[in-house]
């Protein structure tokens, strides 16, 4: 383990682009020159509209994707280099959980499968009664009766299940940094609570978290750091409670009066903001990114891009 | 009165025996109403909206009547339920987007859907294409692929198409739950929306995520381990819970600005049990702090204030 403040993850200016359209002709720019870093013991959130790149920066960290341009260093190493025994000693360290459950599961197969993969590849040595009683641990830790999931089939489990027994086969190995993917959009509140602690616990006691996130009131109560990404763009950066507290950008603006809360209709939300908030982009074209945003520093520890959207602070 | 549901019990067949997903629901959704259904994760909300439409084939319908405009819903038998589906009672399934195939344009899947439905296009065709611009999408969409589209959009596409018959019963399983708070909000309001224009009477919008029920659904029922707890107004849910459960699970929720490092918030304490054999008497009594020697035995789904109905000794009380 570092030490308490040394960097862990390193995002470099990186930038995806994905091929589209009927004979991959066209191009679309997900990610545009994303930096960041996360320390051991941070947790790090990110916030977007749907389509903005999360996950394709999620994916890109556990080199499920290419990075089109740009470096990401972890503990000092450029991961695109990492092969073989290298790349399987990375895995015992990062490993991330998919905001899609099912997606993750082969359906002809019983779900524990993904324990038993996880067994034969990082724990052949261990016992039976010793896996068995780690299993049931890690279970136990997202709030699962080992009888109720175990043994079954995807399709024979809720959503919030399966997303779970992910979580719980993620920590089983001890991570040091976890990419969690909306991971508890599908859960209900006491249960969404059940794991935020426990994320909670496993920060305090080191694990980095990238926390990808639609819900501001979540990504504010667990994260140190906040970043908003709108069209593959960083538009605004920094301390969480800055971000929240004094929001620059007009989009993060947007989101939190968005937010539903349990005590106010949206409609009142409009009144005292002054406007209702621009729908998401969930009603327009899809709209490729532009050139890319520069950051500037509008007090200490927050960024906020200047951009055409008339967003100057 | 459009949908009553009296009694409904489904179980799940496996190999350990039963699971008791929906276990003597009764219930009623008036015209226009718009009612949310929310429950901890794996308490049977999704069993309960599949069930009034489609049962899989692992589902058991053991119990049970329901009741759409009057008329008996067969749901016990699949063939049968063919002629409702769609036209009378429909179904956004949750994870809807992610079965989307992405090798097929969002136009050819329409057809090929209408299609399966024995539905003829050219009837249809036109009224698809104003609905495709009322929710704002170009009409260009029918030509793009899945991947080409936000989330937000390709959730507009499966409402517009799953109540394009203009059905009495629209059914959102987790709709809202995959997207960012500004799509999430645009679509909750289309929700509403298409229960003002009148594409549908009345709905069921599943969803965990009390405050997005607060702001749309006219009553809320909240489902404890394959139970009803309790069905009230949203305003009442929120700030009247009669339900012991109710009430921790409105509690539990973080409002914007509380911070795990300030301010640890805490669930529910202990877990729902399992399903295969719970427990007898309610079901929340192991985690209830209200519970007593009475609860040993079931409590009756009953009212408890004009409008407000609640499973729980205490609440009656
Ligand atoms: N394999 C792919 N091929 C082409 N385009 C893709 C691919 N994967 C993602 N995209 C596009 O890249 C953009 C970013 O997608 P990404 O999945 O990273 O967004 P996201 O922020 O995670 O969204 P959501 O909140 O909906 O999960 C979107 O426009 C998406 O359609
Ligand atoms: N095919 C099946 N066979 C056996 N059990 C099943 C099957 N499908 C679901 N179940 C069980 O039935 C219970 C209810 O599942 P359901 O999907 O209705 O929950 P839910 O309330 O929709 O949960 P979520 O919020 O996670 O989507 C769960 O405990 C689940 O494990
Ligand atoms: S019936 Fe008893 S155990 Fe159940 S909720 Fe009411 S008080 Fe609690
Ligand atoms: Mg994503
Ligand atoms: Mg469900």
């Amino acid at each position: 383990m570092l030490e308490g403040d040394s960097l862990m993850l390193n995002v470099e200016t990186c930038c995806k682009s994905y091929r589209v359209g009927a004979f991959g002709g066209g191009e679309l720019l997900a990610v545009q020159n994303v930096s960041f870093d996360v320390h051991p013991g941070e947790v790090v959130s990110l916030i977007g509209e749907s389509g903005s790149g999360k996950s394709t920066i999620g994916k890109m960290i556990l080199r499920l994707l290419k990075v089109t341009r740009g470096n990401i260093v972890f503990d000092g190493v450029d991961i695109s280099t990492l092969g073989g025994r290298e790349l399987k000693a990375y895995y015992a360290d990062v490993q991330g959980v998919f905001q899609d459950p099912f997606s993750s599961y082969n359906p002809i197969f019983k779900a524990d499968r993904v324990f038993t993969m996880l067994r034969s590849e990082y724990f052949s040595g261990l016992s039976a009664t010793d896996w068995h009683a780690k299993l049931e641990k890690s279970l136990d830790a997202v709030s699962l009766n080992p009888g109720d999931v175990l043994g079954k089939y995807p399709h024979q489990l809720s959503g919030g299940q399966l997303q779970r027994m992910l979580i719980a086969r993620a920590l089983m190995l001890d991570i040091r940094l976890l990419v969690a993917d909306e991971i508890i959009s599908m859960l209900d509140a006491s249960t969404r609570i059940d794991v935020l602690n426990l994320l909670g616990d496993l920060k305090s006691r080191g694990l980095g978290i990238l926390f990808i996130t639609h819900d501001l009131s979540l990504g504010n109560y667990i994260s140190d750091k906040t970043m908003i990404l709108r069209r593959g763009n960083v538009v605004e950066l920094g301390a969480t409670e800055l971000v929240f507290g004094n929001p620059v950008h007009p989009y993060t603006k947007t989101l939190l009066a968005s937010v539903p809360q349990l005590h106010t209709k949206w409609q009142d939300v409009d009144v005292t903001i002054g406007a209702p908030p621009a729908p998401g982009n969930g009603g327009g074209q899809l709209v490729l990114a532009e050139g890319s945003l520069e950051l500037v520093e509008v007090e200490p520890s927050h960024f906020a891009a200047l951009d055409g959207d008339g967003a100057a602070p | 009165m459009s949908l009553k549901v009296d009694g409904l019990t489904v179980y799940y067949q496996s190999l350990r025996g039963d699971v008791k997903a929906v276990d003597g629901a009764t219930f009623e959704i008036a015209d226009g109403e718009i009612m949310g259904l929310a429950g901890e994760s794996g308490c049977g909300k999704s069993t309960l909206g599949k069930s009034l439409v489609r049962m899989d084939a692992r589902m058991r319908y053991v119990d049970g009547r329901v009741e759409l405009d009057g008329k008996e819903l067969p749901v016990w038998d699949d063939r049968k339920m063919n002629p409702y589906r769609f036209k009378h009672v429909s179904i956004i399934p949750q994870y809807a987007l992610s079965a989307l195939n992405p090798t097929r344009k969002i136009g050819t899947m329409a057809t090929e859907l209408l299609a399966s439905r024995d539905i003829p296009l050219n009837g249809v065709v036109d009224e698809f294409k104003r609905r495709l611009k009322i929710v704002g999408l170009p009409e260009d969409v029918l030509e793009r692929f899945p991947i080409e589209l936000s989330g937000g959009m390709k959730q507009r596409v499966v409402m517009v198409l799953s109540s394009l018959l203009d059905p009495s019963l629209l059914i959102a399983d987790e709709v809202t739950s995959a997207l960012d708070v500004s799509t999430q909000r645009a679509v909750s309001e289309l929700l509403v929306e298409f229960r003002d224009r009148g594409f549908v009477k009345s709905m069921i919008v599943i969803t965990h995520d009390l405050s997005v029920l607060y702001q749309i659904a006219d009553t809320i029922l909240v489902m404890y381990a394959g139970k009803l707890a309790e069905k009230a107004p949203a305003e009442t849910v929120v700030h009247a819970p009669a339900h012991p459960y109710t009430r921790m699970l409105i509690s539990s929720l973080p409002e914007v600005g509380v911070r795990y490092a300030e301010k640890r918030l805490i669930g529910i304490p202990g877990r729902p049990p399992s399903l295969l054999e719970p427990p007898t008497g309610c079901r929340f009594k192991t985690r209830c702090p209200l519970a007593f020697e009475k609860c040993a035995e079931e409590p009756p789904f009953v009212e408890v204030a004009p409008g407000q109905a609640a499973a729980c000794w205490k609440a009656t009380a």
